[in-house]
C-alpha cells in the first residue's frame, strides 16, 4: 500500500536523510559537560544497536551479546595475563595439563564460585543435545570433539574438578595461547548451584549484573557488590537503550541523552564520518579484525595464482580508505593483523596499489591460461546488501577496470542467501571480514588448517602451512613460535586465496566526563574502571 | 446479512489457513537456515542445533506441528532470540505497536478529514491550496525523513521531545506524527475529492433549500455519503499502521511487532516469521472483515444488494 516510491528514490532519499543529519550534526554539538537528564552521579548511559540474542555465555555468538556478557562476567582469566577467577595456575612441562587455583569469590547471589561451575559448564556446552554455536572453541580441551559426536562420554571430557577450588583442564593438544583463550566468553562459568541458569533469575560473577531488561527497549547493569574486586569498580549504573538506527543514536549522543557513541555496542553513520573524524569527541582504536575478498580457487580464472594476486595488487586501499571508509583504518597487505602479533608486526607482504606488478602479473597469468583478455570468462564479485560493502565495492570494479582492463559485475545478496552461496561455492571474489576470538594469529590461520570445520571458503589448502601450525603448537617460546606463524601468513599471501584490504578500526565519540576506560588485549573497550568525572 | 458474514468468515479461515501454509513452504524453499553463519560451525555442532529445534525432522512433520501449535496458539520458541516464545513477542511488541498505531490513526482519520472536508468547502481557495500541498507533501515524503526532521526541530532544536525511546507519553508523539504523516494526507485528499463530488449532488442542494446549516449538512449528510471509499481504506490502513512500522520503529528505537517482520527474514527465524505473518494475516483479514459490516452499517444499499442476491 505505501511503496509507490520506487528503489532510485529510496537511495535518494536515504542520501537526503544523511545529508540532513549531517547538517545537524554540524549546526547542533551538545555543549554541555555534564550528563543529562535525572540519573544517578556514576551511570553510563549508552545505546546497542540490537536486542541482544541471548546473555546466556554458553550459547552467545554475536558481538552486542559479547559486550554485555563481558560486563557481567568473568572467566578463570581476564586476559593472558590478568588473572580473574583463578589466582594462579600451574601447567604441565608437555604443556597438556593446566591446574587452575581458584580464587575466593562469588556469584551476585552470594553463592561461591566453584571449580564445579566450570567443569559443569563446560561439559554442558560440549554435550550434544546442547546448542552452542561457540562449541568447537572448546575442542582444544581433551575428548570435547568426541562427546560432542557422540562418540565419547561426558566423564571422558579432559576437565575436572579436583576439589572445590581447583581446576584440571587436560588438552587435545598443546596450545600456547591457552590463557588468553580462558578469558574469552566461551570460557566464561554459568552457576551451577542453579537448576535453570540465565532464566527468570540471571546470576553472574563479573563487574556488573542485570537487573533489568525489557525486551527491545532497553537493559540497565548495576555493580555487582559481591564481584571480588569490587573496589575498582565505580559506575554504580550502566544504561543500555536499544536504538538500531545509527543516525538516531548520534543524534542522542549530540543532544547529550547518551554518553557514548559507536563501538563496541553500535556503530557511527557511515555518511557522517567526514564530519565526525574532525570532532574532539572522536576516538579510534585498532581492533584485531581484517576486511577482505575470497578467491574461488576452483573456478578459472581465480584457479591461477598470478591472477589472484593481479587483482590484489590492482586495489588502491589508501584512496579506498581515504574516500570511503574516512574511519582511520589501514590498508590490509597481510592476512593477520598488526597487533596479532604483540607489537612485533610483518612488514607489508606486497605494496598497496602496486598498477606495473599487477599488469604484469595479469600478463603472466593470461600468458600461462592461454587466453586473451576478451576470453576471460565474466567476473563476478559478490557481497551481502550493506550500503558500506557496495560502495567498496564499486570502488574495487572502477579500479580493477582501469588498471586491469576487466570489467567485474557486482552482485548483491541478502546475508543467508550470500552466506548460503558461499557454502556451495558458487561464487568467484566475495566480500568476508574475521574478527580475533582470542588473543593469537592462529585465530586467522587456523582457518586453512582445518578446512572441514571452519568456512574456509576459498577451499585452499596448504600441506606446508598445515605443518606449520601443527609445529608452532608445540612450542612455548612466544618470539620461537610466532617466528613460525609468520612463515605461515608468508605463505598464505603468496598463494593469495584471499585479498586483504583493510585492518578494522573501532569508531567512537565519547563525553569528555566518561574517564578511565581501558582497552583489552584483543582491542575490545573494558568499561570495569570507568568511571563520571564530577563537575 | 447473517448468512453473509458466516460465508464472509468461512473464506477468512480459509485464506488464513492458505497464507499459513504458502509461507511456511516458501520459508523453507529460500536458501539459509536460522543457523547459518560466517563464523565456522563444525556440522556436528549444527545438528545438534537443528536436533534441538526440531529441524531434523521431514518438513511434513514439521508442517503438521506447526498447524497443531497454530491451532493451539502455541507458536514455539525463536531461533534466535533465546529463551522468548513467538507468542510472547507478540504478546509483548503488539501492545506497544497498537498504542503508537491508535494514536497515529487518531492523528490521521481526525485531522485528515477535517483537513479535506474544509478544503472541499473552500474548494479553488488558498484553504484548498493550502491543505493540498500539504498533503501532497505528506504523500510524497517518506516517514524516515519527516521523521529526521521532526527529531531535528522538536528535540534538538527546541529540547521539548526527547530523541528518542519508547515509555512515555512524550516519546510518542514523534512516532506517531511521522506515521500519521502519509495515511493523513491519504485521507485528506480522499475526504476531498468525495465531498467535491457530493457537494454537487441534488440532495445537498435540496438540503440547502431546506435552509440546514452548513454544519448540519456537512455532518449529517455530506460526510456519510464521502467517507465511504475512506471507510475502505480504513481497513487495511488499521492492520498496517496497528502492526507497526519498520521504519519508525527503528528510527524511534521503539520496541513494537514491526522491526519482527523484517528482523525475523534476515534471521530465518522460522517460528517467529511464521507468528508474525498469520497474526498479521489475521489481523488484516479482520479489519476487511469489519469494514465489511461497516459498510453494510453506513450504506443501506450494500444490505439490500445482499438481500436481493439471496432472494
Amino acid at each position: 500500500m505505501f511503496t509507490w516510491i520506487n528503489q532510485n528514490q529510496i537511495k535518494l532519499l536515504t542520501t537526503l536523510k544523511y545529508l540532513l543529519s549531517l547538517l545537524l550534526v554540524f549546526l547542533m554539538g551538545c555543549q554541555s559537560s555534564a550528563p543529562k537528564g535525572e540519573r544517578s552521579k556514576q551511570e553510563l548511559r549508552l545505546n546497542i544497536a540490537s536486542e541482544p540474542p541471548t546473555l546466556d555465555p554458553r550459547k552467545a555468538s554475536d558481538t552486542i551479546s559479547v559486550a554485555i556478557l563481558t560486563l557481567c562476567f568473568e572467566g578463570l582469566m581476564r586476559s593472558e595475563k590478568e588473572f580473574a577467577m583463578a589466582k594462579e595456575v600451574q601447567v604441565s612441562p608437555d604443556l597438556r595439563t593446566y591446574t587452575f587455583t581458584l580464587r575466593d569469590a562469588f556469584w551476585a547471589d552470594g553463592q561461591p564460585v566453584t571449580a564445579a561451575d566450570f567443569e559443569e559448564t563446560w561439559k554442558t556446552i560440549l554435550d550434544p543435545s546442547f546448542p552452542s554455536p561457540y562449541a568447537s572453541d572448546l575442542y582444544v580441551i581433551k575428548n570435547g570433539k568426541g562427546y560432542k559426536e557422540k562418540k565419547l562420554t561426558r566423564d571422558m571430557v579432559g576437565v575436572k574438578a579436583i576439589d572445590a577450588k581447583t581446576l584440571q583442564v587436560e588438552l587435545e593438544h598443546p596450545v600456547p595461547f591457552f590463557l588468553s583463550l580462558v578469558s574469552t566468553h566461551c570460557f566464561f562459568p554459568a552457576p551451577a548451584h542453579m537448576k535453570q541458569p540465565f532464566g527468570d533469575h540471571f546470576v553472574s560473577n563479573g563487574p556488573f549484573k542485570l537487573t533489568s531488561w525489557r525486551h527491545s527497549n532497553d537493559l540497565t547493569l548495576v555493580k555487582n557488590s559481591q564481584y571480588w574486586d569490587i573496589s575498582r569498580v565505580i559506575l554504580e549504573k550502566i544504561y543500555f537503550g536499544i536504538i538500531q538506527d545509527e543516525t538516531t543514536g548520534l543524534h542522542m549522543f549530540e543532544n547529550c541523552e547518551i554518553d557514548w557513541a559507536g563501538t563496541p555496542f553500535s556503530s557511527l553513520p557511515l555518511d557522517a564520518m567526514p564530519m565526525l573524524v574532525k570532532n574532539p569527541l572522536y576516538q579510534s582504536f585498532e581492533m584485531p579484525g581484517v576486511y577482505y575478498y575470497i578467491f574461488n580457487i576452483e573456478k578459472p580464472p581465480f584457479d591461477n595464482v598470478n591472477m589472484r594476486k593481479a587483482f590484489a595488487l590492482a586495489i588502491n586501499r589508501k584512496e579506498i580508505i581515504a574516500n570511503i571508509l574516512q574511519g582511520k583504518q589501514t590498508p590490509a597487505t597481510g592476512s593477520v593483523p598488526p597487533m596479532m602479533w604483540k607489537g612485533d608486526p610483518t612488514p607489508d607482504y606486497f605494496k598497496d596499489a602496486d598498477i606495473p606488478e599487477a599488469r604484469r602479473l595479469f600478463a603472466l597469468a593470461l600468458k600461462e591460461m592461454g587466453k586473451t583478455v576478451k576470453d576471460l570468462p565474466p567476473i563476478s564479485l559478490s557481497y551481502n546488501t550493506n550500503e558500506g560493502h557496495h560502495k567498496i565495492a564499486q570502488a574495487i570494479q572502477e579500479q580493477w577496470l582501469k588498471a586491469l582492463g576487466v570489467r567485474v559485475s557486482l552482485e548483491n545478496k541478502e546475508w543467508k542467501v550470500f552466506l548460503d552461496d558461499l557454502t556451495r561455492h558458487q561464487f568467484q571474489i566475495a566480500r568476508m571480514g574475521g574478527l580475533a576470538t582470542f588473543n593469537d594469529p592462529t585465530t586467522f590461520l587456523d582457518t586453512y588448517k582445518y578446512p572441514q570445520d571452519t568456512h574456509n571458503f576459498s577451499t585452499w589448502r596448504n600441506a606446508r602451512l598445515t605443518e606449520i601450525l601443527n609445529q608452532s603448537d608445540l612450542i612455548s617460546d612466544e618470539k620461537e613460535r610466532f617466528k613460525l606463524l609468520k612463515e605461515a601468513e608468508a605463505i598464505v599471501i603468496s598463494e593469495m586465496p584471499i585479498l586483504p584490504l583493510y585492518y578494522y578500526k573501532g569508531n567512537f565519540l565519547k563525553k569528555p566526563y566518561v574517564k578511565g576506560i581501558t582497552y583489552s588485549e584483543l582491542g575490545d573497550v573494558e568499561f570495569k574502571t570507568a568511571y563520571i568525572e564530577q563537575p | 446479512m447473517t448468512r453473509h458474514l458466516v460465508k464472509k468468515g468461512l473464506i477468512l479461515l480459509f485464506s488464513l489457513f492458505t497464507v499459513a501454509t504458502l509461507t511456511f513452504f516458501l520459508m523453507h524453499a529460500i536458501p539459509g537456515d536460522p543457523f547459518t553463519q560466517d563464523k565456522a560451525v563444525p556440522e556436528e555442532i549444527m545438528q545438534a542445533m537443528r536436533r534441538h529445534y526440531g529441524l531434523d525432522q521431514p518438513l511434513f512433520i514439521q508442517y503438521l506441528k506447526y498447524l497443531k501449535g497454530l491451532v493451539t496458539w502455541d507458536l514455539g520458541p525463536s531461533f534466535k532470540y533465546e529463551g522468548r516464545t513467538v507468542t510472547e513477542i507478540i504478546s509483548e511488541g503488539f501492545p506497544v505497536s497498537l498504542a503508537l498505531g491508535l494514536e497515529a490513526l487518531l492523528i490521521a482519520v481526525s485531522l485528515g478529514i477535517a483537513a479535506g472536508t474544509i478544503s472541499s468547502l473552500k474548494s479553488g481557495r488558498w484553504q484548498d491550496h493550502l491543505t493540498m500541498l500539504v498533503a501532497v507533501l505528506g504523500i510524497s515524503v517518506p516517514s524516515f525523513i519527516l521523521a529526521t526532521f521532526l527529531q531535528y526541530i522538536f528535540a534538538m532544536k527546541l529540547d521539548i521531545l526527547p530523541v528518542a525511546r519508547w515509555g512515555t507519553f512524550a516519546q510518542s508523539i514523534l512516532p506517531a506524527l511521522s506515521l500519521a504523516a502519509l495515511p493523513m494526507a491519504f485521507i485528506t485528499r480522499l475526504t476531498r475529492s468525495n465531498m467535491v463530488e457530493v457537494i454537487q449532488t441534488d440532495y445537498i442542494l435540496t438540503a440547502r433549500s431546506k435552509g440546514l446549516s452548513t454544519f448540519q449538512i456537512v455532518c449529517r449528510h455530506m460526510l456519510r455519503n464521502a467517507l465511504l471509499p475512506v471507510v475502505t481504506f480504513l481497513g487495511p490502513l488499521t492492520a498496517a499502521i496497528l502492526t507497526g512500522s519498520f521504519v519508525v520503529e527503528k528510527i524511534f528505537g521503539i520496541p513494537g511487532l514491526g522491526q519482527w517482520f523484517v528482523m525475523s527474514v534476515t534471521n530465518r527465524d522460522y517460528t517467529v516469521i511464521m507468528g508474525t505473518t498469520v497474526f498479521y494475516s489475521a489481523l488484516l483479514m479482520f479489519s476487511v472483515f469489519i469494514v465489511d459490516i461497516l459498510y453494510c452499517l453506513i450504506d443501506p444499499r450494500i444490505r439490500i444488494g445482499h438481500k436481493s442476491e439471496a432472494t
